[in-house]
């Protein structure tokens, strides 16, 4: 099976100017099989062939690369793929109880059968000074309690609009979000905040302090 | 007493920092710097005594020196923005509330060490500091400031922004560049060191996002400015994060040589009615320290001599509610899972070490294992490819170092002494 002739289209016109960018072809790759996903929602096999006939490689050298890296999804994600952040500090600081409790909630460590919410244990994403942290198509939902986790679920699967703490107003699907990742810009960089809570702790301190680096 | 010094974080609390505006900018770094001699901003930045501020400290100035000119071969710009040492959390808010700080560093590096092309490479995950770069780069060119004959010279830069794809070890900066080239991201043989044979085999800079971010201070202020921060052989300011058991975790921004205990002083002190167990200085690859260790000066040579690395300034507390056996069992794994597989020791030893610690925390170990995980310890350390398996030892050594008997009572007791629900953030002090 191969994508239909008006997809492939689409699909070709944007990897072409992504491959464009790069003084070389090839170093598009990742952002290629980004934007296999925000096709279909996985690096489907029909993905991998399309960017290895655009790059002129073999196809094994694409599941090669592809298969190195965890974002590259071998099974489809839900709309709302959740990640909740179990290295040692989330974890400590609830990551693992929100799993747990998370999981039992859905039944499942792995995807709702509406295909709304998939889950995955995912490693530090830098924001540990808001643990327990955890990211929805890689928008942050900062300082997240198991009863915040479980509402959060509840309002994707019923279709209620969800705001990240530190991103756009509305939150995008996975599919428009690995759009993005492709390098594909979708015009929502200037929703959201600056910076919130503990990114402007010290700020705060030197404010009050009148403290500033040298003249 | 030191006192903070915002200088990166000094927009973030004003709306709209992240774009052209709230930069409060026309880029008069970069204009100033494309007015002078590449050399005598090579030389600026020797003289500032900057070091990278991606954890190895490596003199800025000196990486710029080594890219050899009148080749003949182009030169690239790396921006490694894959933060994703454990604990680290500095560059993410920095490119979401101030990426033109960093595209401004982009340009003055990129004219110093003559490169016509730069990448800035991020890690996949952060979706909208992925926007903010992309739009910040969008502002600079629809401005003239990237592009072909930036601020009316003759000189011309393009700048690409890269999404990876979910692989700590794209942090290294030679995985980083198969990476950038379409391949596994796996560490390269060195040498030849990146400033002779990095992207496509010509000449490259990688440096950190912040390193690169703080270039237009220096241009701006003078080397004087940014070397009367900071300690002797450590200068400047560096953004501190702290995070875990404290009562205001954030963003800190002092000169190199601030202790924790100042710093904790400042962010309210370990959270109410606790005290401080250990805690990592640089993210989970550098050496724990405990309590015995808050008057260390936070700089590369104070915190090295103490027996641990400053790295990416990553303060992590943990307090007396929590299992460090858990702890270093879950960076184990970290490392298990990430680990790119290329040589032996790293790829075997992190597997071993998961699976013996695994074991220790649910109490079913002996003596015996604290000597088999010191013993694979010393078989990745120094042995292994890349600094990844040195950085994966550093909790197993430090822990049994300093909490050897907590490794016992495990034993002792058949099982882990602590009460997880105490050291969650709702837990009941």
């Amino acid at each position: 099976m191969t994508y239909a002739p008006e997809i492939r289209a689409r699909l070709e016109a944007d990897a072409k100017e992504i491959i464009s960018r790069y003084p070389k072809p090839r170093s598009a790759l990742l952002p290629l099989l980004h934007l296999v996903q925000s096709e279909d929602g996985y690096v489907s096999d029909d993905g991998q062939e399309f960017c290895a006939e655009l790059l002129g490689i073999s196809k094994a050298e694409v599941v090669g690369v592809s298969t190195f890296y965890t974002m590259f999804r071998r099974k489809p994600a839900g709309e709302f793929h959740v990640g909740v952040c179990i290295n040692s500090l989330c974890a400590i600081m609830g990551g693992d109880q929100i799993w747990d409790e998370l999981t039992e909630h859905l039944g499942t460590d792995e995807a709702t059968p509406d295909g709304k919410v998939s889950l995955e244990r995912i490693e530090c994403n830098a924001a540990c000074d808001f643990a327990p942290v955890m990211l929805v198509n890689w928008e942050f939902f900062d300082n997240q309690t198991p009863t915040s986790a479980k509402q959060l679920v509840d309002d994707l699967r019923d279709g209620k609009a969800v705001s990240p703490t530190r991103g756009p107003a509305r939150l995008c699907t996975f599919k428009e979000a690995s759009r993005v990742l492709a390098g594909m810009p979708d015009g929502l960089a200037g929703e959201g905040p600056s910076a919130v809570g503990p990114s402007l702790e010290g700020l705060k301190v030197a404010r009050k302090n009148g403290w500033e680096a040298p003249k | 007493m030191t006192t903070l010094t915002p200088v990166l974080t000094k927009n973030w609390d004003t709306q709209g920092s992240f774009t052209l505006d709230g930069y409060g900018g026309d880029y008069a770094a970069a204009r100033k710097a494309v007015g002078m001699d590449p050399d005598a901003i090579i030389q600026a930045v020797k003289d500032s005594g900057l070091r990278g501020r991606g954890g190895a400290g490596f003199p800025t100035g000196m990486k710029w020196g080594f890219i050899p000119q009148n080749d003949g071969k182009p030169h690239y710009l790396v921006v490694n923005a894959d933060e994703s040492e454990p604990g680290t959390c500095k560059d993410i808010p920095l490119m979401m509330a101030n990426p033109h700080s960093l595209v401004e560093g982009v340009i003055i590096t990129a004219y110093a060490i003559r490169a016509n092309y730069a990448f800035i490479y991020i890690r996949g995950e952060v979706l909208h500091v992925i926007r903010r770069v992309m739009a910040a780069v969008r502002e600079a060119y629809d401005k003239g400031f990237i592009g072909s004959g930036i601020f009316g010279s003759g000189y011309d830069l393009e700048v690409v922004v890269h999404t990876g794809a979910g692989a700590y070890i794209c942090g290294e900066e030679t995985a980083l560049l198969d990476s950038l080239e379409g391949y596994r991201g796996q560490p390269r043989l060195k040498p030849p060191f990146p400033a002779i044979a990095g992207l496509y085999a010509a000449p490259t800079v990688i440096n950190n996002v912040e390193s690169i971010a703080s270039v237009p201070s220096i241009v701006a202020n003078g080397a004087d400015w940014f070397a009367g921060m900071g300690t002797e052989k450590s200068k400047g300011f560096g953004i501190f994060s702290l995070s875990g058991h404290v009562t205001r975790p954030g963003q800190y921004e002092a000169p190199l040589g601030i202790t924790l205990r100042e710093v904790l002083d400042m962010a309210g002190g370990v959270r109410a009615g606790h005290q401080l167990k250990f805690w990592t200085p640089g993210g989970s690859s550098t050496p724990i320290f405990t309590a015995e260790h808050l008057d260390v000066p936070l700089d590369f040579e104070a915190v090295g001599a103490a027996g641990s690395m400053l790295g990416t300034r990553a303060l992590q507390i943990f307090d007396e509610t929590t299992c460090v056996v858990r702890a270093v069992l879950r960076w184990t794994e970290f490392y298990a899972h990430e680990s790119c597989g290329k040589c032996t020791p790293c790829r075997e030893g992190t597997f071993w070490l998961k699976q013996v610690l695994k074991r220790m925390e649910a109490g079913q170990g002996t003596e015996d294992d604290i000597a088999t995980i010191t013993d694979i310890g010393d078989n990745i350390l120094g042995k292994s490819f890349c600094a990844f398996g040195d950085g994966a030892v550093s909790p197993i050594h430090s822990s049994v170092k300093y909490f050897r008997d907590e490794y016992l009572k495990h034993f002792e007791i058949g099982g882990c002494p602590f009460d997880p629900a105490k050291s969650t953030v709702w837990g009941v002090a």
